[in-house]
């Protein structure tokens, strides 16, 4: 149980991107790939339309 | 060492095009960006946690001066870009409120406990620092509470939404904010030993280069850099995977958020960064020539108080509408009135935080090495 607790800063990392990945796997097992069609333009500026995504600030 | 850094290159490359592929060139574009985030972070030492607590301890005002000059240069850009572009762009504001102060409050006590803020904690759990790492689950599981609630605390006692280029005007709001900023920065200065005033070249670049990422970030996603919402939506997903009914919870029935929910985390701006800022940090310390010693290690107990602090640090994020980035960085930068609430009320909780930091980070003794 010591070893856990000195880990190194390597496998510390790494479990950590283990977990975004764990996140990102069981996302894309439930939501599917984002539709590539309905994918919005590069720039939110000049693109002409409103911004659709969240924000920490919404409610 | 070469194969080591060439795997952090096919990493880095590898996490863009899988992104670009995937979702497309803005998804690309934003996990870019906060891969960006995430190398300048750590890579100049760039932080918000670590420079509130040493202006109280240390009278070091450095790192605070170079928040407020990174803020600035934002703002300086940001608010004739918004008033030009009003429906293309949006700004971080949020209502002030008893929730949202004393999420704040709450918020800056955590964050000295897990020893980071909501990119600190990102920051630190991908360069392998265990608090950091158990701050993170502490922090998707407190966050995605918080939407649980929200508008239970939101009901209490809330003003409207106040911007200061609704008040003032855009120009009229970007000099009270400058003149905010400049303010604060001399008072920084005023509580700072000799020496520990001006910040040094490595955290002047860092600032412009936050700047400029913040920046990238508004004309990409349409709106600022935040941090919470992505990591409340992690949550989501995981008690949805779990077998949890979310319908029921008025946050995530709100049309929006309920299209987030069953889309995928590659289509969430905040999502995108915030894996681009963890992928990062983790590129510099492998980088790195020595990754160096792993975090002094801590009583078992102690890490379950971090991993508590961590819960109560998402949970009252979410209630702040924001932490350090989406509210005192981007509110401030943006406008919002909520910004400089946040900061006050989340200074003092950071003071609170600073005090009972050693009689809660406990370490065992003669294990580990002192980070």
């Amino acid at each position: 149980m010591n070893g856990f607790r000195t880990m190194s800063r390597p496998a510390v990392g790494g479990l950590a991107l283990g977990l975004v990945l764990a996140i990102l796997a069981l996302d894309l097992s439930r939501s599917g790939a984002p539709d590539l069609f309905a994918a919005p333009a590069p720039f939110a500026l000049g693109s002409g339309e409103a911004p659709t995504g969240a924000h920490c600030t919404g409610g | 060492m070469f194969m080591r850094r060439f795997s952090v290159i096919v990493l880095l490359l590898g996490l863009t095009g899988f992104t670009f592929i995937m979702a497309g060139p803005r998804a690309g574009l934003l996990v870019m960006i906060g891969l960006g985030f995430g190398l300048v972070l750590e890579g100049l030492r760039f932080g918000f946690a670590g420079p509130w607590r040493m202006i109280v301890t240390d009278r070091d005002g450095r790192g605070l001066i170079a928040q407020f000059v990174a803020i600035a240069l934002v703002a300086a850009v940001a608010f004739p870009l918004m008033a030009a572009n009003p429906q293309e762009l949006n700004g971080a504001h949020a209502p002030v409120g008893f929730a949202m102060i004393l999420g704040a409050f709450v918020f800056g006590a955590a964050m000295q406990l897990v020893m980071g803020c909501g990119s600190g904690t990102l920051i630190n759990a991908g360069s392998g620092n265990l608090v950091g790492l158990i701050a993170l689950a502490g922090f998707i599981i407190g966050s995605f509470a918080g939407t649980v609630h929200l508008g239970w605390w939101t009901d209490i006692a809330t003003l409207p939404v106040i911007s200061f280029q609704g008040v003032l005007g855009a120009q009229g709001g970007l000099i009270v904010t400058l003149a905010g900023l400049a303010a604060l920065a001399l008072v920084t200065a005023l509580r700072a030993a000799p020496g520990k005033r001006l910040p040094p070249a490595r955290l002047w670049w860092a600032a412009a280069l936050i700047a400029a990422l913040a920046l990238a970030n508004l004309v990409v996603a349409g709106q600022p850099w935040g941090i919470v919402y992505g990591l409340g939506l992690w949550g989501a997903k995981v008690a949805q995977a779990g077998g949890a009914d979310l319908g029921g919870i008025a946050f995530w029935a709100a049309s929006g958020n309920a299209e987030r929910l069953n889309a995928s985390i590659l289509t969430d701006v905040t999502s995108l960064t915030n894996i681009g800022l963890l992928v990062g940090a983790f590129a510099v310390m492998r980088w790195r020539r020595d990754a160096g010693a792993p975090a002094q290690a801590l009583t078992f107990g102690t890490y379950g108080w971090v991993l508590l602090a961590g819960v109560v640090l998402g949970y009252s994020a979410r209630l702040a509408f924001g932490c350090n980035v989406g509210a005192f960085f981007s509110g401030i930068s943006t406008g919002s009135l909520h910004g400089w609430v946040w900061l006050v009320a989340a200074f003092a909780g950071s003071i609170l935080g600073i005090r009972l930091r050693p009689h809660i980070l406990r370490p065992a003794l003669g294990r580990g090495v002192a980070a």
